[in-house]
């Protein structure tokens, strides 16, 4: 770090000495040594970044391992470092750990990290210990730049705590290539008397999924299957459980919380819009590829991802992984919104309501995001580390790059040329996969996740219900009951005008549409 | 300087207070208290966690798991570790080789272990369901049907701590005294006489010492099914210190989880006890 030091006070000597001699002649440094293909002007910029100088000082940065998220910021603390002069520390912890790392310092009053890297549903539980965005910083072009519902990930309480460096959701990817195959065609109108076409609700999924299960329909002489989903318990199934369950039980014109009814805070996860969602999650094992019920995020991705299965739903990873240059299913694959439901749970009057048009859900499921610890004395060189991160230069490199899980959030990431021309996507699937990320950006009917105190307890004892009907130890029913029970009993301990306090900040944006 | 030596045991002491007594002693003291996510006091609520854990049928049900699982594993290493010892005692060519070759697997850090073991079970891209196509038989859900879930964390666990048996067993056939089977053979007894009349006996101290240590080992497992199913499918494969890993590092209920520990930590203590007299009564006749 020394040399570091030293090499900068060089380099600054060195810049000083060239505009003395030759004044009036100033001229933009050149910035792509760092990787990036230009730098971006803005106060975040590699030029205002490296105008500073944070020599001496040391930032502590705690985030993800490598390479997800991990990856990109380690690299641009390297850039950050050679830019400023700071010391900069990258704690890597591994997702199942990363929560109480933060945590744990945190309620001891520790001040062990300056910048955080982690789940944006935690912030229910971190938000006491951050630090606001400054004003300046959310006036940058890059902050001015995000989606209206990537802003609403990073708020709370109307102050802004998290500063967005990703956007994430839920969408259905599937095999375009067998869909408007004539002859796969012919063989599902055969087997089910109707016409094969991309699934707009669940149940259509399903069948849909079925019938393509257990045989070689890519001609690669391995049998192929149906569906690949999220179903490891404890490895983010209850986000995918989410998605099937939404359309039954989020009601387009009834708000007041999903999750919870936030008048009396009762847990709405048994009802039966819930179960009906669970029943389907249950019914699909029958189109999962061997071993599919013990899939993990991973296993999702290389399933579809390497053209083992015909339809997946989660997030960008398994269309990245399809989309590598290297891919047998390259420009194969195409995105829609999540299925969605013709019979939705209407909680205040008890029924089911018929929709024509399928009733969907948006599902803006967390995603990475990032922070200012409140007991930091670093909080400036904290919050332009974070700036320089995600300037458009950075961002624009990060989305390249599958492994480091930036996906988009600004509103110039929804834009098919980057992923046509730079990428060398096919223009038909670039357009449309913008359009799917455009179209679940604005929906109406939506839904975030909880981000409440103790989510954790929450999510696991969900995906536990869950797991429990999946495996057939319990009906749906009996599962969603127990979950629903272990959810009240959390509700008392934490407090129910805690949890409510919390749970308002998400109805609100859920319901500001 | 005779009433000075108790001061060379003071370090010893000092860190044995430090990494032993003081965590127990405050695991203890946060098991009575409400230390949660949102609450991060250490104020006192008397058995409120103990009286939660005796309703909770999901911490059964792992101990009953973890009981099935740990017996179940450090039977089975016994035996095989007792033959495998047997094996390399009598005239084996290579001997030495085996030998070194049966104790690699303790040697492989359990992690990693349970990376290579979960990929080997992978029901489509794993090699074992390969093998069994490729033999014209069915795959198998080796990690996603409950009870093969449950058999398949146990085989791992019996691969990999096998050795261990048959390491301690080993030395303590090498170091047996000859004059019995010398004895035998004059009686003219059979090799299976001999084994049950006169090595199992003798073997009986360094048996029930070998079963109790990898009994305690055993109750602790987690890596395996930490990586291999996460405790599932369901509940399936769910052990004590899974459950516990969940309740304190996942869900963040400090206290509780604390509670956990003890009654757990209780439980073993009272268990292994009382499996280790039972073992002794049964077996050990010359208690002199």
């Amino acid at each position: 770090m020394r040399s570091d030091k030293l090499l900068r006070t060089a380099k600054v000597l060195a810049a000083s000495s060239a505009l003395g001699l030759a004044a009036g002649m100033a001229s933009a440094e050149d910035y792509t040594r760092f990787g990036i293909e230009k730098d971006m002007p803005g106060m975040c910029s590699y030029e205002s970044i490296d105008a500073k100088d944070y020599s001496g000082r040391e930032l502590t940065v705690i985030t993800h391992a490598i390479p997800v998220i991990g990856e990109p910021t380690k690299l641009h603390a390297e850039q950050f470092s050679e830019l400023t002069g700071a010391d900069v520390e990258v704690v890597h912890v591994p997702f199942g750990d990363l929560f109480q790392r933060i945590m744990i310092p945190f309620q001891t009053g520790q001040d062990a990290y300056d910048v955080l890297f982690y789940a944006s549903l935690w912030l229910g539980d971190y938000n006491p210990y951050l630090a606001n965005v400054p004003e300046e910083y959310q006036s940058t072009a890059g902050m001015q730049a995000l989606t209206d519902t990537t802003r609403d990930v990073g708020m709370w309480g109307g102050e802004m705590k998290q500063y967005i460096m990703d956007g994430d959701r839920h969408y259905l990817k599937y095999r375009e290539d067998i869909f408007s195959d004539p002859d796969m065609q012919a063989r599902f109108l055969e087997e089910t008397g109707r016409e094969l076409t991309v699934p707009e609700t669940w149940e259509e999924y399903n069948e849909v999924a079925r019938v393509f299960t257990g045989w070689d329909w890519d001609g690669d002489g391995d049998p192929n299957y149906g569906s690949a989903e999220v179903v490891k318990r404890d490895d983010l199934m209850f986000s995918a459980f989410i998605s099937r369950a939404a359309p039954y039980a989020k009601h387009p014109d009834v708000g007041g919380g999903f999750f919870f009814d936030l008048e009396t805070m009762e847990p709405l996860i048994n009802n039966p819009g819930w179960v009906r969602g669970l029943e389907l999650f249950v019914e699909a094992q029958e189109s999962f590829p061997p071993g599919g019920t013990n899939f993990g995020l991973g296993d999702e991705i290389f399933s579809f991802g390497g053209g083992e299965t015909l339809m997946s739903y989660s997030w960008d990873d398994a269309l990245i992984q399809a989309q590598q240059a290297d891919s047998p299913i390259r420009n194969d694959v195409r995105t829609q919104m999540l299925p969605g439901a013709r019979e939705v749970w209407n909680r205040e009057t008890g029924e089911w309501d018929t929709f024509e048009e399928p009733n969907r859900a948006a599902y803006i499921t967390w995603g990475w995001t990032s922070a200012v610890a409140q007991s930091s004395s670093n909080k400036d060189m904290a919050f332009d580390y974070l700036c320089f991160f995600s300037n458009e230069a950075n961002t624009r490199h990060d989305l390249q790059v599958g492994r480091f899980g930036v996906n988009p959030y600004r509103t110039g990431h929804f834009d098919a040329d980057f992923w046509s021309d730079d990428l060398g996507w096919d223009r038909g699937m670039a357009e449309q996969y913008v359009e799917t990320l455009e179209r679940i950006d604005g929906y109406d009917n939506r839904v975030f996740d909880l981000r409440v105190p103790g989510v954790g307890q929450f999510m696991t004892s969900l995906a536990a219900g869950v797991a429990e009907a999946v495996a057939g130890q319990a009906t749906p029913q009996e599962a969603l009951d127990g979950v629903a029970e272990e959810w009240s009993r959390t509700v008392e301990r934490i407090g129910k005008d805690r949890v409510r306090e919390a749970y308002a900040n998400v109805v609100e944006i859920e319901d500001a549409r | 300087m005779y009433r000075q030596k108790h001061l060379f045991l003071l370090p010893g002491l000092l860190v044995l207070v430090a990494i032993i007594i003081f965590p127990l002693l405050f695991t203890i003291r946060v098991s009575f208290s409400s230390w949660d996510v949102f609450q991060p006091e250490l104020d006192w609520i008397a058995g409120g966690n103990y009286g939660r854990l005796l309703e909770d049928a999901r911490y059964w049900g792992a101990l009953g798991r973890l009981m099935i699982m740990a017996v179940g594993t450090v039977l089975i290493q016994y035996i095989l570790g007792f033959a495998l010892a047997l094996l390399v005692l009598g005239d084996l060519r290579a001997r030495r080789f085996f030998r070194v070759l049966f104790l690699v697997p303790m040697m492989t850090t359990p992690v990693i272990m349970s990376v290579i073991w979960r990929t080997v079970f992978h029901e489509s891209i794993g090699p074992l369901n390969g093998m069994l196509q490729a033999l014209g038989l069915q795959g198998v859900p080796w990690l996603s049907e409950p009870a093969l879930a449950f058999a398949s964390v146990m085989m791992v666990e019996i691969w990999q701590w096998t050795p261990f048996m048959f390491l301690l067993l080993l030395a303590g056939l090498v170091s047996l005294p000859r004059e019995p089977y010398l004895a035998a053979r004059i009686d003219g007894a059979g090799p299976i006489r001999t084994f049950f009349a006169v090595t199992f006996p003798a073997m009986a101290g360094i048996s029930i010492a070998a079963i109790l240590i990898r009994l305690i080992e055993a109750s602790k497992i987690m890596e395996s099914v930490y990586v291999m199913t996460s405790g599932g499918p369901g509940t399936a494969t769910e052990t004590s210190t899974y459950y516990i890993y969940i309740r304190g590092l996942r869900d963040f209920q400090l206290g509780y989880a604390s509670a956990l520990s003890v009654t757990y930590l209780v439980i073993m203590i009272i268990s292994l006890t009382i499996i280790a007299k039972v073992l002794v009564r049964l077996f050990v006749k010359d208690r002199t």
